[in-house]
């Protein structure tokens, strides 16, 4: 099991735990734990309402990509800790991490 | 004021089609959207993504799309009003509708549609003091008319392609432009961002980066800005214009307010015609909600042919309505 930490937009935080080896991105395990996170375009990293701030990372996440770079930098409120949900897939290496959801509500 | 039988609030590919279907009964439609362009999520957030699921096209990039739906409609002559927001819907004595934009464009009609998908775009907004305050004060999100800028002071705000392309454009016409940037870099069009690194070497422009616009000041209009950098210090910066350039999110904005069912901000439909609570008001694609509702193009289509079949008997209250294929005389069959 992978172990990680939901701090949602009134600052509530909530384990969660996801079975190694699915295939899913952490926007997709944020929606199926009934976080309200828009995800106005499924998944294409092209809307920018996924957007967490990533609060802890015991081990290093995966570099930023091109296109979600694109994307943060048209955000107004994104720092250097930002990234977008659904560009970041869910592995053993994000065992610990604790992720702060900033994208816009429904 | 424009008069017309149907008004269309979206021009989303759902409210573009919707044209069609009304005009093979002969309906006219007015289309009015926020967006300045036609298209909706198609054209605004995916314009060059390939679409595979519509009928009859394996495969459509989406703005060839947008293209197709338009070329489709053109015969029936639809009137388009770009760039404004549906704010306000008064329903008369005889049962039609006065609809008003945010820029007080009226339009009546006997049928609206709100085909209006996630909401209307509306621009993301930096968490800056007084922002909003200053709204139409000095405060704009959008560039409508560039001749409102000539020989002033401006500020702008991002690091996407539109913060760097009104920056070189305001470069020819302002008296001072300023761009100020969270990063060091920029990932709008590299052709672009070498040219506002050359501005600004040549001093033709003020390039602050690392940087964001924290507060507003002023007294009617804009004044002053303050201006933060990352090492913390702050500096002031007097202005005439603060444009922040953010891109746009959609947000469901007035239609709340009009006594629409709603469940988690999609008007809840009858799905036999797609009509909403409200008599004469239907509501189509990604807007509405009812059982087993697909957020899809052609869903939405679908819901644009019966909410036209539905709508006829407001327009025509004297005719009976008899269905016709468009193969039997073209598409004027009626
Ligand atoms: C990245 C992405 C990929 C997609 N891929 C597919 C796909 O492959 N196949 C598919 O079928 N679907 C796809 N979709 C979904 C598809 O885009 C939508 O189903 C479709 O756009 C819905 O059309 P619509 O006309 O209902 O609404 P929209 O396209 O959202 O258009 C609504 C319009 O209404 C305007 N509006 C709203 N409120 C107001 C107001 N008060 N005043 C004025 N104007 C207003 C908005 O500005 C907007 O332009 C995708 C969506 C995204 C984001
Ligand atoms: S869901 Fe759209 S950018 Fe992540």
């Amino acid at each position: 099991m992978i172990h990680l930490t939901i701090e949602d937009r009134d600052g509530n935080r909530q384990d969660i735990e996801i079975p190694e080896g699915i295939n899913l991105s952490l926007m997709e395990v944020l929606k199926a734990s009934e976080y309200d996170i828009l995800a106005t375009c499924g998944g294409m990293g092209i809307c920018a309402t996924c957007h967490v701030q990533v609060l802890e990372a015991p081990n290093s996440l995966p570099p930023v990509n091109d296109t979600e770079l694109d994307m943060l930098d048209t955000l107004p409120e994104a720092g250097p800790d930002s990234r977008l949900s659904c560009q970041l897939r869910v592995n053993e290496d994000m065992e610990g991490a604790i992720f702060k959801i900033k994208g816009e509500s429904n | 004021m424009i008069t017309t039988d149907i008004c269309i609030i979206g021009a989303g590919p759902v409210g573009l089609f919707a044209v069609f279907e009304a005009g093979l009964l002969k309906m006219r439609c007015h289309l009015i959207d926020a967006l300045p362009q036609v298209g909706g999520q198609l054209s605004e957030i995916y314009p060059q993504k390939p679409i595979y699921d519509i009928p009859g096209f394996p495969a459509i990039n989406a703005q060839d799309l947008v293209n197709n739906l338009l070329d489709q409609i053109n015969p029936f002559h639809p009137t388009f009003t770009l760039g404004e927001r549906v704010e306000k819907l008064a329903r008369q004595e005889d049962g039609s509708y006065l609809l008003t934009s945010n820029e007080n464009t009226q339009i009546h009609c006997q049928v609206v549609v709100i085909a209006a998908g996630l909401g209307s775009f509306e621009p993301r907004k930096p968490a800056v003091e007084r922002l909003e305050d200053f709204e139409g004060k000095g405060v704009a999100y959008m560039i409508k008319n560039p001749e409102l800028f000539r020989d002033k002071r401006i500020v702008l705000a991002g690091g996407g392609d539109s913060a760097l392309d009104w920056t070189l454009f305001l470069s020819e016409i302002a008296r001072e432009v300023t761009l100020v940037h969270r990063g060091e870099t920029f990932r709008g069009a590299p052709d672009s961002a070498e040219k506002v690194f050359t501005l600004a070497e040549q001093g033709r422009i003020n390039l602050i980066l690392n940087a964001n616009v924290t507060a507003l000041n002023g007294n009617g209009h804009l004044k002053e800005i303050s201006v933060a950098r990352k090492d913390k210090i702050v500096s002031s910066l007097d202005v005439d214009y603060f444009i922040p350039l953010f891109g746009l999110t959609p947000k469901l904005g007035p239609i709340a307010d009009w006594n629409l069912a709603i469940d988690k901000s999609a008007i809840e439909v009858n799905t036999q015609d797609f009509s909403t609570n409200v008599e004469r008001i239907y509501a189509i694609g990604d807007i509405n909600t009812y059982p087993g509702k697909l957020k899809l193009i052609l869903c939405g289509f679908h819901e644009a042919a019966l909410m036209a079949q539905s709508a006829f008997k407001y327009v025509f209250p004297a005719q009976k309505l008899s269905f016709k294929y468009t193969t039997v005389n073209g598409i004027h069959a009626l």
